[in-house]
Formats: C-alpha cells, structure tokens, sequence
C-alpha cells in the first residue's frame, strides 16, 4: 500500500498500524472470520494428530494398549539397530535426489511448452499428460505391462525378438525393481505441481510479453528467464513443496508392483517401512518415530529449495 | 538491437494501421519455426510415453479371458468384449449391499467435501495472502509444514478424535476431515499473493465489506487456481477408499467396494481389475475436462486483470 493512499484514505485504508495487538485484531476482525471456519477443521484434523504422532514418537505403543514412555530409543533403535531402514533410507534419497528434481522439471517443462499450443489441442495434451496421475488404480496395468511370465507385455516382446531367452521377474529382481519404479513414479509425476504451472501460466499478464518482444527479448528461453518464471515464483514453491512431499513419501507404487515387502526389501521406502511397522507389526511408536525424522528432513529439504527458488529472476 | 525494435515498431504500427488481427496474437516475436517443430517432437513423442499404458489399460479391460494368457502377448484387443465390465456388475449385483449405494455414497461425498474445502480454504487463503494481521505468518507456515507429516502414523490419533467426536460410522467422518486439508489452503494463498493490492484497496475505499471483495474480486481474479483445485480435492477423495472410520457396508465408498470385488475374484484379475480401474476413472477424467478447459479459457480474460 503506497504512503499517498494512506494519507488519502486514513481510517478506511489504516488497518492498524501502530495499534497493540488486541487493537489490531480487532480491527481486522473480518479478516480473522474467513479464517476460522477453516482453522477448526484443520486444526481438529490435521495438526492435533500430527503433535499426538510426535508425541507417540517417544513410546512404545502397540495400539491396543496404552503407550509406555521411551525416551530416545526409538531413535537410537532406528539409526543403530535396523539394517533395513537403512535401505528405506537409501532407496526413499534416490527417489528425492533423482525423480523429485526430474520429475519437478518436467513438469514445469510441460506445463510451458503446453500452455504455447493453440487452444484445441492444449486442452488435449493436458488430458494425456495429466491422465495417469488423475487416476488412483490405473498404475497397477504396469503389473501386468513388467509381469514375471512370457505373457506379460515386455518379457512376450523380448522373447519374441529374441532379445531374452526367458522371462526376466521385472518386479521381484532386486537388479530391476527400483529402477521400473523410477520410472513409473516419472511417468505418475506430471500432477499436482503440473497442473498448479499450467493454472498459474494463465495468469500471466499477455501484454508483459507484447512489451518485452518490443524490448528486444529475442527468443523463447529470454521471455521464460525474464519474465514467465519471475511471475510465477509462489507456484514455483508451491509446486517444489508438493515436489518435495511426493519424493520423500513414495509408497503406494513399491507396495504395489514391487509387493510388500517387496523381495529382501529391496524396494522398501522410508514409508513403506512406517506402514510395515505401523500396521502390520504394531510398533506405532517406532513407526511414528520414523514419520518424525522424514518430517525433519522434509522440512530441511523445503527450506533449502524455497529459499533457492526466491532468487529466480532476480 | 535499437534498429531491431525500431523494425518490430514499425511492422506493430502497420498492422494496427491495417487492422490486422495477427499483430494482437501474443509472443509472435519471440518464437522460432524451427523451435517449434521441435517442440511438437516431444512433445508427441512423451505424449506416447504418457498415453501407451493407459491405452493398454483400456484395451487390456476390453481383453475376453482366453486373450489375456496366450504367448506372444498381444498389445491390441483381437475380439473386443465388454465380459469384464459385465462381470464386474454381476458379481457388484451380489453384494449385500445394492451398488448404487456405494456410487449415491461415492459421489455424495467427494462433492460436499469438495464443494466445502474449495470456499472455506479460499476464504482462510485470502487473509492470509493478502492482510497484513497478527498470527498469519505462523498460521502459514504450520499449514504448510502439515503437509510434511506422513499420514501413515496420524490415522490412529484421528481415529482416536473420530471416536470422541461419535462419528465413527458418519458421512461427517468421510466429509469433514477433508474440508481441512492444507493443500488447499496453500495452493489458493500461493495465487492470491500475485492480486494487485491497488485492487483491493479501491474496493475498501468504495466501503465494500471483505466477505464481499473476497467474493466479488478475489475468487474471480484466481479462478484458473480453484478450478484447479476442485480437480485436486475431487480426484483425492474420490480414489481414497477411506476405511478407517467406516464399518457399516452402507456407507463404504466406491473404491473400497471395488477392492472387495478385485481381490475375491483373483482368477480374471487383469481383466475384471483394469475394468473397474477403467470405470473409477471415468468421473474425475469426466470432471478433469470439464474444468481443465475452462482453465485454460480464463487466459482469454488474463490481459484486463489488475
């Protein structure tokens, strides 16, 4: 708000400025009843479970009775005493440090290079690009498309062009599963980030890119450096964040095509080993330790990106 | 570079002078036919990438049993058949429970939920974008770091909440928790920081009420983002089969029903399962082409904003 309104404007535009607290808040009342509707739900929903779930980090809780004070053992048991988190581990930072940046690219990428089709055929590519990770169980047909038999549709090809002599288990061979993963997780990647991109493409000011063709920018990558990227800096974080979410709890794809567990776990993610010990061993207490350290890293991750990301165009 | 704008000057001011439409199409200057091309290379070529799978799903739905284990494997349907999809309602038919019900519960659900998040997260979003009030910085960072925790571990504490509340067993268990969600919050608070504050503030000036310019000028100006979002939330209800707080059949979603089905008729599996993939998908595909065009018509309205 510029100083000559608030000279102009006094007690409309004034919405508080040097007053207590208690005053501005007050002041700002209307402000504070469109917020509260949702600060209920949330509240009740999201973060009184999350601070209970910190809190069962420190216990042993098996769900059915109530839980016992551990202190740090947990943690302890987590870094020195499970081999298999360990691979959890491993396995969940290929999946943040190699198809979260891609991934996060290409759907910037597309986004772009979609939103410069003529009208028709955009709404179309969207539709595809978009279509596989619209739907909750259509990635199972990679089950079928990876199957460990000769009838499935790689191993049938293969075989059929003499390439392999016998069907290959894609999925239960710990020298292939990760890497179909990948690439399934690359190809459900063009989501929530991507449709974020196109949405906020739109609202891109057209006669900014009128005026700077007449500034002399003179190719596509200027006009994306100087002036689509810097309107688009609060999607930008907003895509990175769910980017960022997306990596580092990778589960339902391992669970499913790579099975749970998957063979001598060797696709066993951070939550994939939450839901093993959460649900089906009933230590609760370690699984939501675990679910504390992924909370930690992840807010490590998205400190260090959102702050990367402020700095574009400037 | 001087003479060169002074050219693309001149070439605007004939075309105005001649009324010719093309001078008004945007990024005209700045794009290259070789460019382009490329462009449309990839563009086809991740196209297959993205769309082969989901082809092969829908083909593989169609698939009648003695299609599906022969050797080569064949990608396309010989005798297409909708058997699967028939089966499928046959044995839905049997279930103790009438299929509509979980289709009634299914749809009643992801709207209400949907419909709730969309406004209430867009009205929190607005403040916190755009007023400068005590608490909003704290308020949006606990929403955004909500998003990191995993809900793998919160679903017992929610149980435990659900159960104090008595709406183990509700539509409320299945609607309200959604409503909460922070994704939406964070997306609409994300676009409405980008609303010129000059807008806003004439409107304070003209006395109208903030219910009333979040409503008259704020959601109009970020219509691309809740479009946008009501495909999020739709899509996020709609496949979750939420279990833990429902028991009673009549009031389980589609989805579950569908999991019941899949695992108890394990023998036609790649059949009878991408059939009922295939059917899932059809309402938010349906909603998603629905919206997305409308998305991506908002860009018409784009120039006059601010």
């Amino acid at each position: 708000m510029s100083d000559l309104l608030k000279n102009t404007g006094g007690q409309v535009l004034d919405r508080g400025y040097q007053k207590t607290i208690w005053q501005r808040i007050k002041y700002n009342r209307q402000s504070y009843i469109l917020i509260i509707p949702y600060l209920i739900f949330f509240i009740v929903f999201t973060v009184f479970p999350v601070i209970m779930s910190v809190g069962l980090g420190f216990t042993y809780f098996n769900v059915l009775e109530a839980p016992v004070f551990r202190g740090w053992h947990n943690y302890i048991r987590m870094f020195l005493d499970d081999d298999i988190f360990l691979i959890a581990v491993r396995n969940t930072l290929v999946f943040t440090f190699i198809t979260g940046p891609i991934s996060y690219i290409l759907c910037f990428l597309f986004a772009w290079l979609i939103n410069e089709l003529p009208r028709q055929i955009r709404s179309i590519a969207t539709v595809i690009f978009y279509a596989p990770a619209l739907s909750g169980q259509v990635f199972t047909i990679w089950l079928f498309i990876f199957s460990p038999d000769a009838y499935g549709i790689v191993n049938g090809f293969l075989i059929k062009w003499g390439l392999i002599k016998e069907p290959v288990r894609w999925l239960l061979d710990p020298a292939y599963n990760l890497k179909i993963l990948i690439l399934v997780q690359l190809w459900l990647s063009l989501g929530v980030g991507f449709l974020a991109f196109i949405a906020g493409l739109q609202g891109i000011d057209g006669n900014q890119y009128e005026s700077a063709a007449i500034d002399g920018i003179k190719n596509r990558f200027q006009e994306l450096w100087y002036i689509t990227l810097p309107n688009m800096v609060p999607q930008l974080i907003f895509g990175a964040v769910m980017q960022i979410v997306a990596s580092f709890s990778v589960s339902e794809v391992s669970i499913r095509l790579a099975g749970f567990p998957s063979t001598e776990y060797s696709a066993e993610t951070v939550v994939t080993h939450i839901m093993d010990h959460g649900m089906i061993r009933y230590e609760m207490g370690y699984a939501s330790a675990m679910a504390g350290v992924l909370f930690i890293s992840m807010i490590i991750a998205n400190r260090i990106i959102t702050k990367a990301l402020k700095r574009v165009g400037h | 570079m001087h003479s060169r704008t002074k050219r693309l000057n001149m070439q605007l001011l004939i075309k105005i002078i001649f009324r010719d439409e093309r001078a008004f199409v945007r990024k005209r200057y700045t794009r290259s036919t070789g460019g382009n091309v490329f462009v449309m290379l990839v563009l086809i070529i991740t196209g297959c990438f993205m769309a082969l799978p989901l082809v092969y799903a829908l083909v593989s739905s169609l698939k009648p049993f003695e299609e599906i284990f022969i050797f080569p494997p064949r990608f396309f349907v010989r005798r297409p058949t909708l058997d699967n999809f028939i089966n499928l309602f046959i044995i839905s038919s049997n279930l103790w429970v009438p299929f509509s019900r979980y289709i009634f519960n299914s749809i009643f659900v992801a709207f209400s939920a949907t419909s709730l998040h969309v406004i209430i997260a867009s009205a929190a979003a607005y403040p916190l974008a755009k007023h400068d009030i005590p608490g909003k910085k704290i308020i949006f960072s606990v929403v955004v770091l909500s998003l990191m925790f995993v809900s793998q571990v919160t679903f017992i504490p929610q149980y435990i909440i659900m159960a104090r509340l008595g709406w183990i067993n509700t539509y409320a268990s299945l609607i309200l928790p959604p409503i909460g969600a922070s994704l939406g919050l964070f997306l609409m608070r994300q676009f409405m920081e980008g609303i010129p504050d000059s807008i806003l503030e004439s409107a304070k000036i003209d006395g109208a009420s903030e219910y009333r310019i979040f409503f008259t000028i704020v959601m109009p100006n970020v219509k691309p983002a809740w479009l946008t979002l009501t495909i999020f939330s739709f899509q996020s209800i709609w496949n979750n089969p939420a279990l833990q707080f429902i028991y009673n059949e009549e009031l389980k979603l589609l989805p579950a029903a569908m999991n019941q089905i899949i695992t108890g008729n394990n023998i036609a599996r790649l059949g009878v399962g991408m059939a009922a993939a295939v059917f899932l998908l059809l309402p938010p595909l349906i909603l998603f082409i629905v919206i997305q065009t409308r998305v991506i018509e908002t860009m018409a309205y784009a120039g006059i904003k601010g």
